[in-house]
């Protein structure tokens, strides 16, 4: 009978069930990050290959770390993660705070910005 | 530092440079069609959970209880170079969230409105918004089968659109048909901007 409970408990934990943990518990309860303001397509990428856990940091910290080897927009990192915005935006700001990531912010595009993306949607 | 193995390595001075695109349009206008068509990966979705101080007037008779909103964005990505990512952001339908628009439209290189005409009213709030907010846009009417064929001029004048903007036929699930709106998009954003300097 232990092992049917064990298997009913886990049909509620699927992908509609929404999230297990509350957005606000991840961030420990904060709603804004302590720097940054991290635009939706500000890029971030990850410092050091490999992150220990340490004090302060949680899973979704590690696990922005590992996404970002490769270079991610804010707004995939929340949707990889399955994580609100705003959230993302205190755990990166966490991040940065500690030196792990680095954010390059967008900006204004010059002339030759526009060419760039026409010549290449062209070759698309 | 070796990162042999991957594709960008992580902790490199280049950074590439990211820019946006929006697409708008009314509830079943074709915008999450168009991003997917175009994007290198299917669509992704964001949300933005709002408290409710953030929500504007609204009618939350019967739900008194509800204390937060998610508004949700499908986006996707054109990777154009090493150093130039272009992100295409579908708006929420929903037209109060407009300070989610807000933080969309800001420094974004233009939008497309794309437009229904059997329901062509669905689109004015997005023009109002772009126009006011000095946003360059187009219109891109998505040809529904079995949809009126209208002449552009006529959706045109229908929208009452300065006649620098312009309109044009798309069908949103052909990649190419996505392409050439955003092309145009694009070019359009450009000249604005050479013509807007020039009367600085």
């Amino acid at each position: 009978m232990a092992v049917q409970g064990d298997s009913t408990d886990h049909q509620w934990v699927d992908d509609h069930a929404g999230p297990v943990v509350r957005p606000y518990a991840v961030t420990g309860g904060r709603a804004r990050p302590v720097t940054g303001t991290f635009d939706l397509i500000s890029l971030v990428t990850a410092v050091r290959q490999d992150v220990s856990p340490e004090v302060g940091l949680g899973p979704e910290h590690l696990a922005i770390v590992g996404l970002c080897q490769r270079v991610q927009s804010v707004a995939e990192i929340a949707a990889h993660l399955d994580l609100p915005l705003g959230t993302v935006r205190v755990l990166l700001g966490d991040l940065v705070s500690r030196n792990l990531v680095r954010i390059h912010e967008p900006h204004i595009s010059d002339h030759s910005i526009f060419e760039a993306v026409i010549h290449g949607l062209r070759a698309l | 530092m070796d990162y042999g193995h991957s594709e960008q390595p992580a902790g490199t001075v280049t950074l590439p440079t990211a820019i946006k695109i929006l697409v708008a349009g009314g509830f079943g206008a074709g915008k999450t069609t168009l991003v997917g068509a175009v994007s290198e990966t299917r669509p992704l979705r964001t949300e933005e959970v709002l408290t409710e101080s953030g929500v504007g007037i609204d009618d939350l008779a019967g739900v008194e209880t509800k204390r937060t909103t998610t508004v949700a964005m499908d986006f996707g990505r054109i990777t154009i170079s090493d150093d130039l990512v272009l992100y295409l952001f579908g708006t929420p339908g929903q037209d109060r969230f407009w300070f989610v628009w807000d933080e969309l439209a800001l420094g974004a290189i233009g939008a497309v409105v794309l437009a229904d005409t059997r329901r062509l009213a669905d689109c004015f709030p997005s023009i109002d918004y772009f126009e006011e907010r000095g946003t360059p846009f187009l219109v891109a009417v998505n040809c529904f089968d079995g949809a009126r064929q209208y002449r552009l001029d006529e959706v045109q004048t229908a929208l009452n659109l300065d006649p620098e903007v312009p309109v044009l036929l798309c069908d949103a699930r052909q990649r190419d048909s996505a392409k050439e709106v955003l092309i145009t998009l694009v070019e359009h954003a450009m000249k604005l901007r050479e013509a807007r300097r020039n009367a600085q």
